[in-house]
């Protein structure tokens, strides 16, 4: 809505997360979101509530409180076991008019950057995607939202000044969640979906979830990955063997992807998705530049090539010449042994 | 079968190198491209029209050579090309760009289907596809890995989610916006790319698509870039390793301990 002077903004307050609410579960980013929101909260005077649309999502509102939030908003209904965009954000663009929240934000996974667009356009606000970095302005208090751009070679700082509420989506793995506190106090508001809500153009049919071989690449803190120089599909197998043994997901260059060793799901880089690890291990990548752009961000990249001059060993923080298939065997027995 | 593909002109990166001193990516004297992921999507709507019949209709907003991207498109098979170019389209958001494709959407009439890449590599926002989509109050589908089944009155897309996909089954008219997965683009022959330099290609303006001055541009966008920096800087202290595989192993674990992941 376009608030462009103080008394319109003044009739915005507190700080909203959209919670990721997936087979009865809160995930992991939704409490990251959380731990980041509590201080824009708390920086605004306000309350910080989270929003959780789900088949069963009264039983997450404990948690939410527990990770930070004041207010638990809850509409829980069966209509919402699946992912109909549309029916999301009919009811998100309701509540935000009924309760004219502040700052909204969400996770930028792939259900909210399809999700809230939608609310954002509908809501006639302005929308910051992938953030990597919020805070309040001491001047005005209006929400500033930093995000990489161009692949992270630049550092975009983006405000909203006369549209409420101000809203972003969130990259995972970036904000650090709070310790969960069971004693901590909060409200359940509770809402319903209406019937207007409802889109009688999309169906979901069918919904596939892969725990056993999920690719998180958003949310692993350890990333292996693989490419050319793995030279078959069964260099794959090694890679997982690693990521299992630290809890990590595997991921590969295009040119892996494109020889059908490895399924799309795994591609890291400008055609496939951009990954900000705490560790990334580059296995056999050269490091064309569509790669580099989806990993640069990671805090610590560990190349092992044969060869000591690919771009990938030249941007990696810990440069390892030696193959690939002796090494990693070598890292298996290393972790085994201690 | 009527098919809107929205591509975007956007910097390349294969000029691009890594700057020794900051570690990052430096684009200089770059070209201009098609995304990448708009490719596919032109390649999706040129596959649909060609087992079903009807027309594909490029879209683009740009400056005057974004054209280039439009005679890319017709060079693989699309029937026409439609430039949105004009000042006061200059500094939209992805708001403000949502308002203006969906508004020459409305113009072009009686589209069935539109397909866009599942976002830009510049701006990486993802959020063009679904505000077009709301703007139009049609159904969307992000993420795209297939779209199948198609009939008179709709189709069933997979949807990628980072832990596993999803099928939907969608009434037109819709937005889908896509990822690579979805299909393999074809090169364009010779005969297609000098056939795509003689077609005309109509520029709309602002006021030929009906749009609102306040709801276009810089004036009609909520959101502000107000500053940009570098990227923080990557560790300029590389370590290399070279030895047996069992030293290199060692090393590499006690950066994974130091890092607490082992």
């Amino acid at each position: 809505m376009i608030a462009n002077t103080g008394a319109l903004r003044g009739e915005y307050k507190n700080v909203w997360v959209v919670a990721e609410f997936l087979d009865g579960e809160v995930q992991k980013v939704t409490f990251e979101l959380l731990g980041a929101a509590r201080f824009l909260a708390d920086a605004r005077k306000s309350e910080l509530w989270c929003v959780v649309l789900g088949d069963g999502a009264s039983r997450a509102a404990k948690s939410l409180i527990a990770g930070g939030a004041d207010v638990a908003l809850v509409v829980d209904d069966p209509r919402l076991a699946k992912f109909v965009d549309e029916n999301e954000a009919a009811a998100l663009v309701r509540l935000i008019e009924a309760y004219k929240p502040e700052i909204v934000v969400c996770g930028a996974t792939t259900r909210g950057r399809a999700l809230i667009p939608r609310v954002a356009v509908t809501a006639n606000c302005g929308l910051t995607a992938d953030c990597t970095g919020l805070s309040i302005d001491p001047e005005n208090g209006d929400l500033l939202q930093t995000r990489p751009a161009f692949g992270g070679n630049i550092m975009a700082t983006i405000r909203c000044s006369n549209h409420r509420p101000q809203m972003a989506t969130v990259r995972p793995r970036v904000m650090n969640a709070l310790p969960p506190d069971a004693s901590r106090k909060g409200r359940v508001v509770v809402e319903q979906l209406l019937p207007g809500d409802i889109s009688t153009r999309k169906r979901v049919l069918e919904v596939f979830h892969d725990s056993e071989n999920a690719v998180n690449l958003a949310d692993a803190r350890f990333i292996v990955s693989g490419g050319r120089g793995l030279k078959g599909p069964e260099g794959f197998a090694l890679l997982k063997r690693l990521a299992d043994a630290l809890g990590g997901a595997v991921g590969a260059s295009r040119a892996a992807v494109d020889s059908g060793w490895i399924s799309y799901s795994h591609q890291v880089g400008q055609t496939g998705q951009t990954v900000q690890s705490t560790v990334y291990v580059a296995c056999g990548i050269s490091g064309q530049i569509q790669h580099l752009v989806g990993m640069q961000s990671c805090d610590y990249i560990i190349a092992i090539d044969k060869s000591p001059d690919t771009p990938m060993m030249q941007l990696a923080d810990l440069a390892v010449v030696g193959d690939l298939y002796e090494v990693i065997p070598e890292m298996l027995r290393e972790l085994a042994a201690t | 079968m009527k098919i809107v593909v929205c591509i975007k002109q956007v910097p390349g990166t294969t000029d691009a190198k890594i700057d020794p001193e900051t570690k990052r990516i430096v684009r200089e004297g770059i070209s201009a491209v098609t995304n990448p992921f708009d490719v596919y999507a032109v390649e999706e709507a040129v596959r649909i029209k060609e087992k079903l019949g009807g027309e594909v209709v490029a879209l683009s907003m740009g400056p005057p050579r974004a054209d280039m991207v439009l005679r890319e498109a017709l060079s693989v098979g699309a029937d026409s090309g439609i430039l949105l170019s004009d000042r006061a389209f200059g500094g939209s958001d992805t708001w403000a760009t949502g308002y203006a494709l969906a508004n020459a959407i409305k113009k072009i009439g009686g589209v069935d289907l539109v397909l866009c890449g599942k976002q830009a590599v510049d701006g990486d926002t993802a959020q063009v596809g679904p505000g077009i989509a709301a703007q139009l109050d049609w159904p969307q589908a992000t993420y795209a890995m297939a779209i199948t089944d198609i009939t008179d009155s709709g189709f069933v897309v997979k949807r990628m989610h980072e832990d596993g996909w999803d099928l939907c089954d969608i009434d037109f008219p819709a937005v889908v916006t896509v990822v690579k997965d979805i299909n393999q683009p074809r090169v364009p022959t010779l005969r297609g790319r000098l056939a795509a330099q003689k077609v005309q290609i109509p520029v709309w303006t602002a006021a030929d698509i009906g749009a609102e001055p306040g709801k276009i541009g810089l004036d009609g966008s909520p959101t502000r870039v107000v500053k940009t920096a570098p990227p923080p800087m990557r560790h300029k202290d590389s370590l290399k390793v070279e030895g047996t595989a069992a030293e290199c192993a060692a090393v590499i674990v006690r950066q994974l301990r130091l890092k607490s992941l082992a």
